[in-house]
């Protein structure tokens, strides 16, 4: 393998541990994952373009123009105020649905490309550590029970139930080391104890209407999104992806296994440590905000990186980019077709989604 | 680097798996682990690489005692080649090189000019820059563990371990390999099937069999036809080839 020169001589002096490397380079390299910069720029347009068209467009007869004078009115500017039922629909409606849409599908995406490093098993979505069977548990135990006697909202439960499900993963998973298969294998047991005690809680007790409640909320919707509660999720996000990004190396080294990434000085135990609780809290806050949006976390790491490449300091802002679009564009589509009624968007998601995720996998020739 | 262990013992649910095994490796040497399967040599490899943490005993690297270091502090001085290290991810071969890179970047900021310039010159010692775009699952066995290889070498490590590197390489490869190992001025500890190819490249070889040391000398103080057959129960007889190399026959009685 080395070239005629190097067999007598052995390394080249750039490879050799004490060298410094003074050399500009001699090629060029990476010219393919150059076009990243362009799929950014192109993200961060549409980005902006989708929120404001999504706040435009469902019920209320209202264009840019008014969108404009919402902000602005709310923003201290000069403007004309529209009449106080239309400014509260949209700005106490819609504009934190909207917000909470985009902020949900870039952490949604992030997870689930984070969880797909961590277990190396292209299946894992943001929900495989079984936090959103815990959070139904605990938003039923509210809704149907009574527990916490009004103190905890509905999404106060799921918050607790989510948390506590995850304790119990860690619990199980003890101090015996965070192998991919006994993650994945007790996340889903997790999940299925917790689904089982979430139905046996709406059979035994609940009459239709709740149950339907309680459905349509595990589904998923942006509805009861508010500005209070968009802030807290966009907060714990902002920060969650943050520590993820920052461990961007880190995932790339585990593509090999754990051997290799701790030959690459990762600290293999800790960093998965570390990246599961991240990606729990994450997941735990949104599907608290807004219940299990199915999908998002599968189809869109794996579209960007058919797209961009597997090296994550790209691939996890390319994904949080690209959820938070995917997910403003499909909620307004939940809201707009059979309006007025709103359709869970979790069904959208999927509906949308699978096509998608079809034409990359067929593009990719795995299917 | 000097690498070295001192009564190591290694094991699982209780059952010692490397036994006992004091060795040392003076720095710049090429040293060839061999024996049977499951004899230890991965284990014991792992072990001096600092991703196995011995039941017992010690391992020194340039005579220091490794236990609480963190893997980057290792990392950073020595390279570890895994058998056959597969992924079902979709890594360009440029990108599996730099990630020999790993122990020296900060969080923050992504490959610099002069991690590139490593890199290339690791592609280019493993024969890969042309393939630097290819994706990994569109590799042959070889390639891979070149890229590997590459890998390793763009760690610019003090010493390299490698664990069976030869498989899935054909005679011309593993040639240059064991010719890029033996010549360059690392520290190289080499587990090896091939006995032949660890007498010729290797300056000293180390036998384990049922994980402790039994032989450690130069090839012909260690590959008598007496210590195979008692090691690998074969019957083995040891002379030279036409070019003078070392050379291992094997009788095999009919049955």
């Amino acid at each position: 393998m080395p070239g005629s020169a190097s067999r007598t001589g052995g390394l080249p002096p750039v490879l050799h541990p004490a060298a410094a490397v003074d050399q500009p380079r001699t090629a060029p390299s990476g010219s393919a994952r150059r076009a990243g910069g362009g799929w950014f720029a192109l993200g961060a347009v549409v980005l902006p373009v989708s929120l404001a068209v999504a706040m435009v467009i469902g019920s209320g007869d209202i264009g840019f123009a008014e969108l404009g004078r919402v902000w602005g009115g709310h923003l201290g500017l000069d403007v004309e105020p529209l009449p106080r039922l239309l400014d509260s629909l949209v700005w106490d409606l819609r504009v934190p649905r909207v917000l909470m849409a985009a902020v949900v599908g870039a952490a949604l995406g992030v997870c689930g490309a984070v969880l797909q490093a961590v277990t190396r098993n292209a299946l894992a979505d943001p929900y495989l550590l079984g936090v959103a069977h815990g959070a139904s548990t605990g938003a039923v135990l509210v809704v149907v029970l009574g527990v916490g006697g009004g103190a905890l909202s509905v999404s106060g439960g799921a918050l607790v139930g989510a948390l506590g499900s995850f304790a119990l993963l860690l619990a199980l998973l003890g101090k015996r080391g965070l192998g991919s298969v006994r993650v994945v294998l007790t996340g889903i047991v997790i999940g299925l104890l917790f689904e089982a005690v979430t139905y046996l809680i709406l059979m035994a007790s609940s009459d239709a209407d709740t149950t339907r409640a309680v459905l349509s909320w595990l589904l998923g919707s942006m509805a009861s999104a508010r500005w209070d509660s968009v802030a807290v999720t966009a907060i714990v996000c902002g920060v969650g992806l943050v520590v993820l990004w920052l461990h961007s190396t880190a995932l790339d080294g585990f593509a090999f296994g754990a051997d290799t990434a701790a030959s690459l000085g990762i600290d293999v135990r800790r960093t998965r440590a570390l990246l599961l609780v991240t990606t729990a809290l994450l997941v735990s806050v949104v599907v608290a905000s807004v219940g299990a949006i199915a999908f998002v976390g599968l189809i869109v790491p794996h579209t960007v990186r058919f797209l961009l490449g597997p090296l994550h300091r790209i691939l996890l802002p390319a994904s949080a980019l690209a959820g938070a679009v995917f997910l403003v564009w499909v909620d307004a589509l939940a809201r707009v077709a059979f309006a007025p009624r709103e359709v869970p968007v979790g069904v959208f998601t999927a509906l949308v989604g699978v096509p998608i995720f079809l034409l990359v996998l067929r593009r990719r020739g795995e299917l | 680097m000097r690498l070295a262990t001192e009564n190591l013992t290694w094991g699982v649910d209780g059952r010692a798996i490397v036994r006992d095994v004091t060795v040392e490796i003076g720095a710049g040497e090429t040293v060839g682990l061999i024996g049977p399967n499951g004899c230890g040599k991965s284990s014991l490899l792992r072990c001096i690489a600092g991703l196995r943490a011995p039941s017992s005993g010690v391992v020194r690297h340039d005579g220091e005692d490794i236990s609480g270091w963190d893997a980057r502090r290792v990392a950073q001085r020595l390279a570890f080649v895994e058998q056959a290290a597969e992924s079902d991810s979709d890594l360009r071969v440029g990108d599996v090189v730099s990630l020999g890179r790993t122990p020296f970047r900060d969080r923050w900021r992504g490959l610099s000019a002069a991690d590139h310039a490593i890199v290339d010159a690791a592609l280019e010692h493993v024969d890969l820059t042309g393939l630097r775009d290819r994706h990994w699952n569109t590799l042959s066995g070889g390639e891979r563990q070149r890229a590997h290889i590459g890998r390793a070498l763009a760690q610019r490590p003090w010493a390299i371990l490698l664990d069976e590197p030869t498989n899935h390489l054909d005679i011309r490869h593993q040639l240059d390999l064991m010719e890029l190992l033996a010549s360059s001025d690392q520290t190289v500890l080499v587990a090896l099937h091939d006995l032949a190819m660890a007498a010729r490249y290797c300056d000293r070889l180390v036998l384990l069999s049922d994980g402790a040391v039994v032989a450690d000398g130069t090839p012909e103080e260690v590959l008598t036809g007496e210590r195979l057959r008692e090691v690998y129960e074969v019957d083995a007889c040891v002379g030279r080839d036409v070019l003078g190399h070392l050379s291992i026959s094997y009788r095999v009685e009919a049955r």
